[in-house]
């Protein structure tokens, strides 16, 4: 699967499972996993980390 | 078998060993992602199906303490309870209830406007630190160590202006070894400790590089972190203390959503499995 931002091939770990974050290598975007069915993969814009975030 | 709900925004590792650990219990967790949950006020208890226990998990403090007052409303059993959520994401009501139970912290002086502060600042005299009362990682606390500091800060805080902007929290800075000390607690036990060594500036945050290394609980430490867990409502936190070179062991902080992957790999006992059985524990008294 390729960088929805700059194409770069994206490393998506197998056990990778929904809400995780996918970093690009190339442009560091970064993507979460909204879908996953077999190797069938979705991916939106991961939210910015905001003012609350954290423990 | 029993089943959990680990409610996330952010899928991160800790969420993920949590429902390793129930599997390996022989439980089921199943993964609830608050972002495209929708409740109203006619939801019943069964339309969510989560099981008989909530662990929320959300890193966005907002977003899981109000996921929490609809589960509480439903009579779903929650960890941690929304009035401990709510106290640990906020530093100043965590601070003013950790005093009023006698617990050593860091004294803290609080202002409501950027003048008031000014002049706060003047009179206990410089440095002090100041901390957002909401946030976490380390991000916004800094050290103000003149008056030419202190305008930056506060002209900076007038023009974002966000309500919490107007709450002005400063505390003293303490003199103590470069590190500060995390436990975690499960109910009423301190199950693992880990020192945060600064990675060179005077912020321990893990999240900002700081290198853990296990600590052994003294008994001191101990006493304190569950004390500190009571006073906040108990459950699964992380208590944050410095060696005061003064006055000993001060608790400086509690943390609501405890982060422990660093703490898990190198903790003699198995913090995600105790956090389950704990949760079910929980439910079941």
């Amino acid at each position: 699967m390729n960088c929805p931002e700059c194409d770069a091939k994206l490393n998506i770990p197998e056990d990778a499972s929904v809400g995780e974050i996918i970093s690009c290598p190339d442009c560091g975007a970064d993507f979460e996993i909204s879908k996953k069915e077999g190797s069938n993969i979705e991916l939106k814009q991961a939210e910015t980390v905001g003012e609350d975030w954290g423990e | 078998m029993s089943k959990i709900s680990i409610v996330f925004d952010r899928l991160r590792t800790e969420e993920k060993m949590l429902q390793k650990a129930a599997a390996e219990l022989g439980h089921t967790a199943t993964m609830l992602d608050a972002k495209i949950t929708q409740i109203n006020t006619d939801t019943k208890k069964n339309d969510l199906d989560l099981g008989d226990v909530v662990l929320e998990r959300c890193v966005s403090y907002f977003r899981g303490l109000h996921f929490t007052s609809a589960l509480e409303f439903l009579d779903i059993p929650v960890l941690n309870k929304f009035d401990v959520a709510s106290i640990c994401g906020n530093k100043m009501f965590m601070t003013l209830l950790l005093k009023k139970n006698n617990i050593p912290t860091p004294k803290t002086y609080f202002s409501f406007s950027s003048e008031s502060a000014a002049e706060n600042l003047e009179n206990v005299g410089y440095p002090l630190v100041i901390k957002p009362v909401i946030g976490s990682w380390g991000r916004g606390v800094m050290p103000i160590k003149d008056k030419d500091a202190m305008e930056a800060i506060f002209e900076i805080r007038d023009i974002t202006d966000s309500p919490h902007d107007r709450i002005y929290y400063l505390q003293q800075v303490v003199k103590r070894p470069p590190r500060d000390i995390r436990i975690i607690t499960i109910g009423d036990e301190a199950v693992a400790g880990m020192y945060r060594k600064s990675s060179g500036g005077f912020k321990t945050n893990i999240a900002l590089g700081a290198d853990p290394e296990i600590c052994e609980i003294t008994k001191e430490m101990e006493e304190l972190a569950i004390k500190a867990s009571k006073a906040m409502g108990g459950g699964i936190l992380g208590i944050d203390m410095m060696e005061d070179e003064e006055r000993g062991i001060v608790v400086h902080e509690v943390n609501n959503t405890v982060e422990f992957k660093g703490l898990a790999k190198v903790a003699k006992r198995n913090i995600p499995k105790e956090m389950i059985e704990f949760a079910l524990d929980y439910v079941r008294k």
